[in-house]
């Protein structure tokens, strides 16, 4: 067990945990934020995905002890009031079946329009497949997503 | 239905509520029993909710509370069922909050998510209960103002009178609950509907994007512990002695313990799946140090034999036996082309099916499988438990609480009046979540270990513990006489563990001479219910059969199938045909129109078309595919289903649109395949789903307008799909395709 300190969300959050605990497990478990879903534990669904220093990266595969003070941002603080433009065009098209995939598939859009602000209907297609939605929204996601872009 | 007056003393029920003070309580069990009072103070209603009948609750400020029956799969019911109500009860949708019952079968119904019931069961009952609550608050309204009831008018939450006199709902609500619900209150028609038929967005949708705890792995309890099952490495094995040494030194390990979940004898309901008996878990205080520490665990495993089952489901009570042995897919395979070959029950004969093949001029045969498939929800099986000798607490994802609660009862030797069971939201149901033998692990585990835990599977335990779409095979053969005309029809179809035909389904009731017979192999591979069962193979084995005896007859595939349900509609052969000849036209009339169906082919796209009926309802797709990157990829889709009344037609859309994306991948990539009784898939790097760039480019749904009662949607979209599928990949490949998956040489991702 070891002491982390961690950013999280623009907060200082500390944990004791092992450090090999993904930080998806740091969230859920630890620090009661489950927004932050798990699916696989192996990188293949992206239910887990969260930002680091704004990048989309799958928690389940980064060890806590990797982190160090860089800033994680979780699908509870993409925005403050929940309206984060990604957040607005899920709603708009009202995107979700069961929804629990759509936390990560949020945080992997909301990563794309950040590097790609005019993504192509290939670059969305490619980026969000590594998110799987089982029940099947991959057309209203990439709607969502080409709405978003133009906010 | 009937309606039960469950008196209340004010005084006394606020007093054993302890309510502040607040408006008048009345409350009414819709569904008849003497047990909804006590039901009903365990509500805990919050301070001025005024309930009227079991579904509503109106505060003073006119917010309106309603209650949602049956557990969220996503499949829309919790804005779909309170809109029913809202659309009746004749409020302003704005007003109404939405909030998941408990489960309370008295009061609140069946509570069965499944089977594509949800809004077909409550449809007429949750209009009635907001007709009455309507009518009370006019009532209401009429003795307050003096004026005769039928003088009275609402319009969105709004009572109002000629004289000028206007009220809101909240206002007349207090009064409205002394009164008693009224029967038989006329109904709207359906040309009168505001709410029902308009797009409704999600009532949970920003939880849902704002990343809020809604599932039953987000349930967390003061002093709750983790507890993981570590379950044997194949299927005909048990557990055979264990050494926890190691694990119970990691850290956060609480216990290792075993633990039986069925007693020999023990009386199995209906959707009671026995997939591992002896349980051996380990629990601890966070789910990584559980997962860690169960790594940890030598155990030693020995083949289990045959095992005997006591059902006492739907079908009486009935001893089962469960053969032991270690099977193989290759084996499986083996077994069903064997018994393929044996005689089989005969489920339907109509006319003299024996001559007409032996006089036929052509006869075409051919013979479909399909693998065993996990449902794969995207949150894995989980339940939380808190057990104690008083009381059971029971919350997670289920859908249906009401099948599973005896049994719960019995396990834990508490009556179901100690036991509580909370629906969370479920992420993805499928079928899988209606068996809940995870529940039952979850509180026997509690009641064990005396402590709050929830029972997680990993994904890999997810994909390995059985209960899965069964394997199936069909050989359908078709008679043709010299003119091309089909003169006999059969299916003869088996499975591992049960038999899938529809005996009674299209295309009997069409041909003259018909015969359905099945068959079926027992195994210790467990399964159940996949979005729309035994529908979801039939309709991929007889939607192609029918594709390749159209173009040997040389018709167009749509016109042959015109034409058969044309004589079924005119003249049926036989008794029970359990379909609408004239609705299942239809929706191949819809998708032939909105498609511009000319064949095969338009401009670049193969196309391929199948209708299917089941659950109710009927639907049907044209399914256009290119060749992208060397691989058949389907880049559009129109799909027309007739499901009666739509009543969230974007949900609705939203719901066929997936079934739509979940049908090809299935059709593609879906299958499970065992290795001396092993799965050898375990997760989404080797059980491969379909995905983002994947899914169609466009899936244009249209919905057939009339005014039937509404009829399942969940599944009825999805069957065709496969056949659909099917016919494209010949039109596309030159080559037809008898076996699922189609793409299985790209099956793992």
């Amino acid at each position: 067990m070891a002491k982390y300190n961690l950013n999280i969300n623009g907060k200082a959050r500390q944990v004791d945990v092992d450090p090999a605990t993904p930080m998806l497990w740091v969230l859920r478990d630890h620090l009661d934020m489950p927004g932050t879903k798990y699916g696989c534990g192996i990188a293949q669904c992206g239910a887990c995905t969260v930002h680091l220093n704004g990048t989309a990266v799958r928690s389940c595969q980064l060890p806590v002890s990797a982190v160090a003070n860089e800033a994680i941002t979780t699908i509870e603080g993409l925005s403050e009031k929940g309206d984060h433009p990604v957040q607005k065009a899920w709603l708009e098209h009202d995107v979700a079946q069961c929804g629990y995939c759509q936390s990560g598939q949020i945080m992997s859009a909301a990563s794309l329009l950040k590097s790609n602000p005019n993504p192509s209907d290939e670059d969305i297609e490619s980026a969000m497949s590594g998110n799987i939605c089982r029940c099947g929204t991959y057309l209203r996601i990439r709607d969502a997503i080409k709405t978003a872009a133009k906010k | 239905m009937e309606n039960i007056k469950t008196k209340y003393n004010r005084r006394s029920f606020l007093k054993s509520s302890a309510l502040a003070g607040g408006g008048l309580m009345l409350t009414a069990s819709w569904f008849a029993s003497a047990k909804a009072a006590d039901k009903m103070e365990a509500l805990n209603l919050p301070d001025q909710w005024n309930e009227l009948t079991g579904y509503i609750k109106i505060m003073p400020d006119n917010v309106v509370k309603i209650l949602c029956p049956n557990p969220e799969f996503g499949q829309n019911v919790m804005t779909s069922l309170p809109m029913i109500i809202a659309e009746e009860l004749d409020v302003d949708w704005k007003n109404v909050v939405v909030e998941m019952g408990p489960h309370d079968n008295v009061k609140l119904g069946p509570q069965f998510t499944g089977g594509s019931n949800s809004v077909r069961m409550y449809w007429k009952p949750l209009r009635e209960a907001g007709a009455a609550a309507r009518n009370m608050l006019c009532q209401a309204a009429a003795q307050t103002w003096g004026v005769p009831v039928s003088e009275v008018t609402t319009k969105a939450g709004i009572i109002s009178h000629a004289s000028g006199k206007s009220a809101k709902y909240g206002e007349m609500a207090g009064k409205a609950a002394t009164l008693e619900v009224p029967k038989g209150i006329g109904l709207k028609a359906p040309k009168d509907f505001a709410i029902v038929r308009k797009p409704t967005k999600n009532v949970e949708g920003q939880k849902i994007v704002t990343g809020k705890p809604l599932f039953g792995l987000d349930y967390r309890a003061d002093g709750m512990l983790i507890a993981m099952i570590q379950h044997p490495p194949a299927f005909g094995m048990k557990l055979k002695s264990f050494d926890a040494a190691e694990a119970l030194k990691m850290p956060g390990i609480k216990e290792v313990v075993s633990l039986k979940m069925y007693e020999d004898g023990f009386e199995q309901g209906g959707f009671d799946t026995r997939t591992f008996n002896d349980l051996l878990v380990v629990v601890g205080k966070s789910t990584w140090e559980v997962m860690n520490a169960r790594k940890k665990l030598k155990v030693q495993w020995e083949p289990i034999g045959d095992i005997k089952e006591t059902m006492a489901g739907r079908g009486g009570k009935r001893e089962v036996v469960v053969p032991g042995g270690l099977e193989s897919t290759s084996t499986q395979m083996e077994k069903m082309q064997e018994y393929a070959q044996k005689p089989a029950q005969q489920l339907r004969k109509d006319g003299d099916p024996e001559t007409a093949f032996k006089n036929a001029a052509l006869v075409i045969e051919r013979t479909y499988t399909a693998p065993f498939l996990a449902h794969n929800c995207m949150e894995p099986m989980n339940f939380f438990a808190n057990v104690t000798a008083e009381k059971a607490v029971v919350a997670g994802p289920l859908q249906a609480p009401g099948w599973a609660e005896p049994t719960l009862s019995k396990l834990l030797n508490l009556p179901p009046e100690k036991i509580e069971i909370q629906m969370t939201r479920m992420g993805g149901g499928f079928g899988r979540r209606a068996y809940a033998q995870y529940m039952y692990e979850a509180a026997l585990i509690s009641q064990k270990v005396k402590a709050p835990v929830k029972l997680i599977y990993s994904r890999e335990d997810d994909m390995t513990y059985g209960i899965y779409r069964p394997m199936y095979t069909a050989t359908y053969r078709a008679a043709l006489d010299a003119n091309k005309n089909l003169i006999a029809f059969h299916v003869k179809g088996g499975g591992i563990p049960e038999n899938p035909v529809h005996a009674n389904r299209f295309p009997a009731g069409a041909v003259d001479n018909y015969l359905a017979e099945g068959w079926q192999i027992p195994s210790n591979i467990t399964i159940g219910a996949f979005r729309a069962p035994r529908s979801n193979f039939n309709a991929a084995a007889e939607q192609s059969f029918l594709d390749e005896l159209a173009e040997a007859m040389g018709k167009d595939p749509i016109e042959m199938r015109m034409e058969m349900l044309e004589r079924a509609a005119k003249n049926p052969v036989g008794k029970n045909n359990d379909y609408d000849a004239a609705r299942y036209a239809g929706v191949l009339k819809l998708v032939r129109d909105k498609s511009g169906w000319k064949g095969g082919k338009d401009g670049k796209y193969n196309r391929g078309v199948a209708a299917y009926f089941c659950h109710n309802s009927y639907a049907a797709h044209v399914v256009d595919m290119v060749t992208r990157n060397g691989e058949p990829y389907v880049e559009r889709v129109f799909s027309a289903v007739d499901c009666g009344v739509v009543v969230n037609p974007d949900a609705a859309t939203n719901m066929v649109q997936g079934a739509v994306v979940d049908g090809i991948g299935n059709a593609f990539y879906g299958g499970l395949v065992h290795k001396d009784g092993a799965v050898q898939q375990t997760n989404f790097d080797k059980y491969r789903l379909i995905r983002n760039q994947e899914a169609p480019k466009s899936i244009e749904v249209h919905f057939v307008e009339n005014d039937i009662d509404p009829t399942g949607l969940g599944e009825p979209p999805f069957p065709p799909v496969f056949g659909a599928v099917a016919n494209a990949l010949y039109k596309t490949t030159g080559k037809r395709h008898y076996q699922q998956p189609f793409k299985p040489e790209s099956a793992s991702s």
